[in-house]
């Protein structure tokens, strides 16, 4: 089985539930190289999920998830190992390793997942703290950074493996609006010098504005919306209008 | 009763997942190193204070009771075959049930709770295998080890309070100690909590890794572990004594 439509990501009428409670229903959309998707929706429309389903962390009920050329809902765990190189995931909250050093967190994926020598492992993690400007802190545990620095810790991890697509739970929750600025500011460069196709899932309209080429609008698990943000500003639909509206 | 029963299966199924984990690669040493000091190591001050507290304690209460019967000169081998015959691996199983039972469970909580195994399973890493096995192993490899330092603690304690009572030599103490002891005394009961170490490492990580209770559930699955391994503890401490007098029948005294 191939990817028809040549898509970074695609979900095809993916449906999922947990127990009784049907999160996502009948959901399609794609996703291209190096391009910024933004999923915007109510608190427990399935947006997490979402995400969770693309890095095969969930499976779904039914439906079809593809990511590049291969069609994850029945990969094994090696055949799923080497589609999760493709992928960076920065989560809500970043989920660092709390017992690990900045550095170390930096090279789990590095030393698990790849057979580069001490001094390349070195390397990459400067270069990839640099570039989130926590060139200064990698010795620095968990707990002794802030909510802007831990974010910008935990996109340095998902950078680690120069993804072909960065998965974003959040990724301005918690922060003031400068930080939450920057940290978008690091996610479009991500994007254009990389052309990693970027998901990100966001309550932050100003964010999701800026970041986004186009915007899904999930509700109650129905994808009610999709596309550019000016289309969506004049949606016919009331709840994805209202939700793009600022 | 169904649930109990539904549990107690799941646990079982965790358990032998761990114990496989322990025959297939990768074999997560660095990880087995780390808990290894964490449970051993960090848990040494609190084994070595207490036996001794203890040996010294239970000292003076025998040499109350036995000075009535004049014979005091079995002190030491009533505190040597009570240290390594049931207080000690019994109290260092209830220790470790506290510190490290805790400690596992609130830790792998809070790890699911801030998507830290989330984070895990996304690197294409095994979380069971990097989290689980090398917690429950290490419990496993350090109960005995500790036990053995309570013991050795305690019959320390016991001495000092004797020599404040009778200035009995040192040498003296421990010939008497061991006078009459057997090996079996010694290996099968220290061997056992080898077992009371899986069922630490067991519990306390399958209420932490399972638990689907965010942050509420951190504090709960610390709690839980503490109160199950312990009664669990007790309860084949029983079935273990058993076991060791079937199966060492010289040790029965």
């Amino acid at each position: 089985m191939s990817n028809a439509r040549n898509t970074t990501v695609a979900f095809e009428h993916v449906s999922k539930s947990f127990g009784t409670k049907q999160v996502l229903r009948d959901v399609s959309f794609d996703v291209h190289a190096g391009e910024a998707l933004c999923i915007l929706g109510r608190s427990g429309t399935g947006k997490s999920v979402t995400l969770k389903l693309i890095v095969s962390l969930l499976k779904p009920d039914q439906g079809k998830i593809w990511v590049e050329d291969d069609e994850i809902t029945h990969l094994g765990e090696s055949e799923l190992s080497r589609v999760r190189r493709k992928m960076g995931f920065l989560f809500q909250d970043a989920a660092l390793f709390d017992s690990f050093t900045v550095y170390e967190n930096l090279a789990v994926p590095l030393t698990r997942l790849t057979s580069k020598s001490p001094d390349e492992v070195d390397f990459i993690i400067d270069r990839v703290l640099r570039q989130v400007g926590l060139a200064g802190d990698k010795k620095k545990m968990p707990s002794e950074l802030s909510g802007g620095m831990r974010k910008r810790a935990g996109l340095a991890r998902a950078l680690v493996l120069e993804p072909k697509i960065l998965l974003a739970d959040e990724p301005s929750s918690g922060l003031d609006r400068i930080t939450s600025s920057e940290i978008d500011d690091l996610l479009l460069m991500q994007k254009e010098q990389h052309k990693t196709a970027l998901i990100v899932v966001t309550h932050d309209v100003r964010g999701a504005r800026r970041v986004g080429d186009r915007i899904v609008v999930l509700d109650k698990g129905r994808l009610i919306a999709d596309g550019p943000f000016a289309e969506i500003e004049h949606s016919e639909n009331e709840v994805a209008r209202h939700l793009v509206t600022e | 009763m169904t649930s109990i029963f539904e549990i107690a299966g799941e646990v079982s199924i965790f358990g032998s997942r761990a114990l496989a984990g322990l025959f297939q690669r990768p074999f997560e040493g660095e990880e087995l190193r780390r808990q290894l000091a964490e449970i051993g190591s960090k848990s040494l001050p609190l084994v070595i204070a207490s036996g001794f507290a203890l040996g010294a304690v239970l000292t003076l209460h025998t040499r109350s009771t036995l000075v009535t019967f004049g014979a005091t000169a079995w002190i030491p081998t009533v505190q040597a075959l009570a240290f390594f015959l049931e207080i000690g691996p019994l109290v260092t199983g209830l220790l470790v049930a506290g510190r490290v039972g805790s400690g596992i469970g609130a830790v792998l909580s809070n790890m699911r709770a801030t998507e830290q195994i989330d984070a895990i399973e996304s690197l294409s890493i095994d979380s069971f295998k990097y989290l689980v096995v090398p917690r429950v192993i290490a419990c496993t490899l350090a109960l005995p080890l500790l036990t053995l330092f309570l013991d050795f603690s305690g019959l320390l304690g016991g001495f000092l309070s004797e020599y404040a009572s009778s200035r009995l030599s040192f040498q003296l103490y421990i010939t008497r100690s061991f006078s009459s002891f057997e090996w079996s005394n010694f290996y099968a009961p220290t061997l056992k909590t080898a077992v009371f170490g899986f069922i630490i490492g067991t519990i306390s990580s399958f209420l932490g890794y399972t638990t689907n209770e965010g942050a509420q559930g951190v504090g709960r699955a610390a709690t839980r572990s503490v109160v199950i391994s312990s009664l669990l503890i007790i309860l084949l401490d029983v079935l273990l004594i058993k076991f060791i007098f079937f199966m060492f029948p010289e040790s029965a005294l």
